[in-house]
């Protein structure tokens, strides 16, 4: 069977949508010329009409995106750098996500944000460096993240056929990631359902795009220690609470693994729904980026900035040692 | 001082509009008949009455949220959707309400929505601020004033790549030309020769700061800088809108591209009807007198016979009567629904507190 790399996931599902559906168009920047590989082979599979390069103009081409989903297209925008979805955060949570309600359910927005190299990437500085997808969450747009090439396919595919706006995070340290599949079984996946990569008794980490690869290795040096189950929501927006709460109803005990800044994060708001509404045993916790930006530039001052590997081991531990509240 | 403002078209030279040439690709199909003189008196003698019954339900705290009132900017909204096809396509603002009467929308709906109740357009959802009505073809009317242009132009594209003639009416103020976004929906308009004309309603003022402390340039320049071809025109007067607006829509439908026309107006209330308690001092009243010498109304009715101009006026009386009693008289939302519409697949966020 074939070997599909994220990447080549991403690819396939926008080509597979694209030949589906006529109203599926992708526009984005350097994208006649795939720098992304994203959109590779389209501009002759496809042709300039559907095959949308645009200037470096964001709020206008998201604006644009906008107007089209309304007149009845399904835009897909690929964006290649993490802020370049701050810099169009109004055109999206304020003019796409709000219409419609507005309209009174009128008329659907439906457009799909894509950013096919989300996170730090080693020395490229800390403009480059974002992960934002806490920020729609927290604005209420639909916000997927999945991890492996399956789930990327999945869950673009269900993007892209929603109805309302939805963005589209694919962790940059993901993309190398390849699966034995078998293409046959690659289908959508509904938005807020959870996976269970690694069941276990003593501990629930949920971990969070790529930090689910870094947690199933984790869950593995500890395993002479505890079981540990490594959960992975794949859409942060909306959240599969019910999967989330059956995990932690079977182990008590809750450690969060989250590439968020940690001041209003994803793993704060885990963290606080986990302890509002869920039993747990023991005080739960997090790791995550520091408050605010990372610096970008120098390996040695970002790797410290990471979640890492040694800080969730030694967080599960902490949280497996506890005794209670 | 008052002698430009009173005469802004004259004053700042209409004849030497910069128009850069664009010649129609194609034949120009037939748009919609000219409108007679009395029309186009009857559509802004409905928006001035229908805006002060507005202002009185908001004296009356039936219309909550107050309104941007366009009184003394009657003739844009009428002259330029006189010159639509049913099928066109409008993009409203903020001060919006004379678009959606001459678009077509139904006036007791758009009472209705104004007042918050659920017979309104958008059940109450959008409110006088953000109305969109597509059974009207009204589509948008972004708080955030310059962001209408490119969410526009995808409309445009969209319509185009669709095969469908259809043109799209994008209103902004003279506010929103100082933000990048409307560049940006310019620019891409223009590279792609979209069917959109841009109508700038330059009332003279962005909430309280005047134009000339705000717009470096002209406005008409921003538009040529896009190769667009863009022109200043008399918003006082129904029938030079009209002929404008018809003209750039031609242009638009025969794939002529996009054009951009700067109206220049007034409006004679506030910005907001907050201003009725709030007495901000931002004009000399020598300069809103001057404005009102030019009445869109009076320019209009000096066209049409005095017998017909009462009888019309009776009528939008009697209409008006029953727009308001429709608005008044229809329920208000249920609380337990707040959340209905949020999401095309009926997802309901959580609720903020869970116990």
């Amino acid at each position: 069977m074939p070997k599909l790399s994220y990447l080549k996931a991403l690819n396939r599902a926008l080509g597979d949508e694209m030949d589906r559906d006529e109203s599926v168009f992708v526009l984005g920047e350097d994208v006649n010329f795939a720098l992304t590989n994203v959109t590779a082979g389209f501009l002759k599979r496809f042709g300039p009409d559907r095959v949308v390069e645009v200037p470096l103009t964001e709020q206008g081409f998201t604006n644009f995106a906008t107007g089209a989903a309304m007149a009845g297209r399904r835009p897909v925008i690929e964006f290649q750098i993490p802020f370049l979805l701050l810099l169009v955060f109004e055109q999206i949570t304020n003019q796409a996500n709000k219409f419609l309600m507005m309209s009174g359910g009128q008329r659907s927005v439906p457009v799909t944000y894509l950013m096919p190299a989300a996170g730090w990437r080693a020395g490229w500085g800390a403009q480059h460096s974002d992960q934002p997808y806490s920020m729609f969450a927290h604005m209420g747009v639909k916000t997927v993240l999945p991890a492996t090439p399956t789930d990327a396919y999945g869950l673009l595919t269900t993007a892209i056929r929603d109805d309302d706006p939805v963005v589209f995070f694919g962790p940059l340290a993901s993309l190398s990631v390849r699966e034995i599949v078998d293409y046959a079984d690659l289908a959508p996946i509904p938005l807020g359902s959870g996976r269970v990569h690694r069941p276990g008794t003593d501990v629930t980490v949920v971990a969070l795009g790529h930090l689910v690869h870094e947690a199933l290795a984790v869950a593995e040096e500890l395993a002479d220690e505890a079981s540990v189950e490594v959960w992975d929501p794949r859409s942060v927006y909306p959240f599969d609470w019910a999967g989330l709460a059956e995990s932690v109803a079977k182990t008590g005990r809750l450690v969060v693994f989250d590439d968020s800044n940690r001041s209003c994060g994803m793993g704060a708001e885990i963290l606080a729904t986990a302890a509002e509404e869920m039993r747990l045993v023991a005080p739960p916790k997090r790791v995550t980026r520091p408050d605010g930006a990372i610096v970008g530039a120098v390996p040695e001052l970002d790797e410290v900035l990471q979640p890492t590997r040694p800080q969730l081991a030694e967080a599960v531990r902490s949280v497996l040692k506890s005794p209670g509240w | 001082m008052a002698d430009n403002v009173a005469n802004p078209a004259v004053a700042d030279g209409l004849a030497v509009a910069g128009v850069t040439a664009v010649p129609a690709t194609a034949a120009v199909p037939a748009g919609p008949t000219v409108p007679s003189s009395l029309e186009l008196y009857r559509t802004m003698r409905f928006i001035r009455r229908f805006e002060e019954r507005a202002i009185d339900l908001v004296r009356a705290g039936e219309i909550f949220s107050g309104i941007h009132p366009c009184i003394g900017q009657e003739a844009v909204a009428a002259g330029a959707c006189a010159a639509l096809a049913p099928d066109d396509i409008v993009l409203s603002s903020h001060r919006g309400h004379g678009h959606l009467l001459a678009k077509g929308s139904d006036p007791g709906r758009v009472m209705a929505e104004m007042a918050g109740r659920v017979t309104g357009i958008d059940k109450g959802r959008g409110g006088s601020f953000h109305p969109s009505d597509f059974t009207a073809g009204v589509y948008n009317a972004t708080g955030t004033v310059g962001h209408g242009a490119g969410i526009a132009a995808g409309i445009a594209w969209a319509a185009a790549k669709a095969g469908e003639p259809k043109v799209v009416l994008s209103f902004f103020g003279d506010g929103a030309v100082t933000q990048g976004a409307l560049l940006e929906g310019f620019n891409l308009a223009g590279l792609w020769q979209l069917p959109v004309v841009y109508i700038c309603e330059n009332n003279r003022y962005a909430t309280t700061l005047p134009v000339e402390t705000a717009v470096a340039g002209t406005i008409t320049g921003r538009g040529e800088a896009f190769g667009i071809p863009s022109s200043v025109v008399d918003g006082q007067d129904a029938e030079v809108v009209h002929e404008a607006v018809a003209e750039a829509v031609a242009r638009a439908r025969s794939g002529g591209g996009p054009s951009l026309l700067e109206m220049r107006t007034y409006r004679y209330h506030g910005h907001h009807t907050f201003e009725m308690l709030v007495r901000l001092r931002y004009r000399d009243q020598a300069e809103v007198n001057a404005w009102k010498e030019r009445d869109p109304l009076d320019i209009q009715a000096a066209r049409i016979d005095a017998a017909a101009k009462d009888r019309v006026d009776a009528e939008v009386e009697l209409e008006l009567d029953e727009v308001v009693r429709f608005a008044v008289d229809s329920p208000r939302p249920d609380p337990a629904d707040a959340m209905d519409h949020y999401y095309a697949d009926g997802f309901r966020p959580r609720p903020g507190v869970s116990l």
